[in-house]
């Protein structure tokens, strides 16, 4: 009975674009993830009478980011066209994307990090430079633990955003559920191939929030 | 032990300046429970912090056990300040860690190996008594827990000093006492050098065996406590003393007493340390044929011995009464004065 309604679905198109969604977007939540931390980092580090106080790096990083962050998604793509084909070799498919994603949604996750790192207690901080920390403990043994539930919650927002982008890259050949909704969905009038994928990204999301929610909440012990 | 030479902070806020630490001269020595005391914006908190330098001096020296910590780099500084443990009013404990690993922190950070490490924990957690409350997190700790959590932590590395900044201010008074109690255990245990910022005269008298008075970044006054609870100079050390003390006692109360009690001689009795332990009054009672009525008065504790007032009442023949008088006079350190002679 299903076949007969979604009479345009083709099983194993469908499972390759779930894949390549899932690929996507784990993959750059990694490099986000790695981009994000070292950027906020960097911010919260930088800023006035930070640990590394430093005006000119915490401008030139905070510019940085908001460019990126200004810069709308499906023409950070197109601009970064020649960089991904340097990179990657090519600009189709779901490595092409890579690099658009990664560029895109790191900026924001460092916004996050740098907010996450904020809400760490200063006193906390003093207490482990008066046992005579070095900077590198101060930053891997207090301000990320300390931190983390909001670093994992950022991440899930970003992770969901990330989603939505891997979507739009789709539409211009990046594959996944994006394409496949796009190619074989709108274009050829088959709206029932965009309904399924808009239940499956929803149901993607619904995971990522739920896995994310999970972790932080099983990490909070304030 | 602790030596600070013309020691100053300025801040620039603003483009004003602001000294918070105004040239201050002060030695500590060592095994002393030293404290400091004065009104929140006294500069204080500081000038504690100025002797680890997590705030960098803007002039003078301090230097701890023959080490001058105010020339060293940031590495000698490392070291040096796994020596010196500290402790915080808000006690500043990891929320991510248990007990045991907030303890071992200091720990991670000296290098200790894990083995010894745990070993060490235990030994601390036994100190401060927490045995049993190894695994809990901060969160589930009372105030007074999270502090000797604190005091387990900046003791790990076994450093010759502690700095406390505030550290009983967040706390009941009970719970104040009993932090106080173990501070003076391990003051006693270890012969730890113990600095000590507070804004209570309480804890000064309970524990301190120096004091210090600061009022706008200078010390205005400092000696023995005893001797500062028994003669303050300046008006911010007699509000000090009258924290603990009651404000001293009017000539209209001492008017009034006089009045209602209008048989035989009334005395004020002012201890002055180590003779409180004397049994005084059971003294004169069995020595002399006189009656004791003890009427009004305060005696408080220090570490140097008790301190205060006492009006008694006493009845009987006068040449009685006078041999008592002479008694304490002569035979004790205890100062006598007959408020009021018999008719």
């Amino acid at each position: 009975m299903l076949t007969e309604i979604f009479l345009n679905i083709k099983l194993e198109d469908f499972l390759e674009a779930t894949y390549e969604t899932f690929y996507m977007t784990i993959l750059a939540l990694i490099g986000t993830c790695i981009l994000g931390l070292i950027l906020g980092l960097l911010l919260y580090l930088t800023t006035k009478e930070g640990i590394w106080e430093n005006k000119y790096i915490n401008l030139i990083v905070a510019a940085l980011v908001n460019i990126f962050r200004a810069i709308p998604f499906i023409i950070l793509i197109l601009l970064l066209f020649p960089f991904t084909e340097f990179l990657i070799g090519t600009i189709r498919g779901p490595n092409a994307a890579l690099p658009a994603l990664i560029i895109g949604s790191a900026p924001f996750y460092g916004r996050l990090v740098e907010i996450a790192l904020k809400e760490v207690d200063k006193g906390v901080v003093e207490a482990a430079k008066s046992m005579g920390a070095k900077t590198s403990t101060i930053i891997f043994r207090v301000l990320i633990p300390e931190s983390m539930p909001a670093l994992v919650s950022g991440l899930t927002v970003t992770a969901i955003a990330l989603i939505g982008y891997t979507a739009m890259a789709g539409v211009i050949g990046a594959g996944g559920l994006g394409n496949y909704a796009y190619y074989f969905g709108f274009q050829r009038r088959d709206f029932d191939v965009v309904f399924i994928c808009t239940v499956i990204i929803v149901i993607i999301v619904f995971i990522f929030q739920f896995i994310g929610d999970f972790i932080t909440n099983k990490m909070d012990k304030r | 032990m602790i030596s600070i030479k013309g020691l100053s902070k300025i801040f620039t806020i603003n483009k004003k300046n602001i000294t918070a630490v105004d040239d201050l001269t002060l030695n500590i020595k060592e095994g002393e429970i030293f404290g400091v005391i004065g009104y929140s914006g006294a500069g204080k908190s500081t000038f504690v912090r100025l002797l680890n330098r997590l705030e960098e001096p803007t002039s003078g020296i301090v230097t701890i056990d023959n080490q001058e910590i105010t020339t060293l780099n940031t590495k000698e500084l490392r070291l040096a300040r796994q020596e010196i443990g500290m402790i915080f009013q808000h006690f500043n404990l990891l929320w991510s860690r248990t007990v045991e690993d907030n303890i071992a922190f200091p720990l991670e950070i000296a290098g200790v190996p894990k083995t010894d490490r745990s070993k060490r924990v235990q030994e601390l957690i036994d100190l401060v008594g927490l045995s049993g409350r190894e695994k809990a997190y901060p969160s589930q700790l009372s105030g007074g827990q999270k502090q000797r959590v604190g005091i387990a932590r900046a003791l790990a590395n076994n450093p010759k000093v502690l700095l406390c900044d505030e550290a009983t201010s967040a706390l009941d008074p009970e719970t104040t006492n009993s932090i106080l109690d173990l501070l003076m255990d391990i003051n006693d245990k270890l012969g730890l050098t113990i600095i000590l910022i507070t804004h209570e005269m309480h804890v000064i008298r309970k524990i301190c065996n120096q004091v210090a008075v600061m009022e706008e970044g200078k010390i205005v006054e400092q000696g023995q406590v005893l001797d500062v609870f028994t003669h303050p100079k300046k008006s911010v050390t007699k509000k000090f003393v009258e924290q603990v003390m009651g404000s001293s006692e009017a000539d209209s109360e001492i008017a009034n007493l006089i009045n209602t009690y209008e048989e035989g001689k009334i005395l004020r009795l002012h201890f002055l340390g180590e003779t409180t332990n004397q049994a005084l009054i059971s003294q004169l009672a069995k020595r002399f044929d006189i009656e004791l009525n003890i009427l009004q008065g305060k005696i408080t504790q220090t570490q140097a011995g008790g301190y205060g007032t006492l009006f008694i009442q006493t009845k009987g023949e006068n040449e009685e009464i006078d041999q008592a008088v002479r008694f304490i006079q002569e035979e004790t350190s205890v100062e006598v004065e007959v408020v009021r002679d018999a008719d």
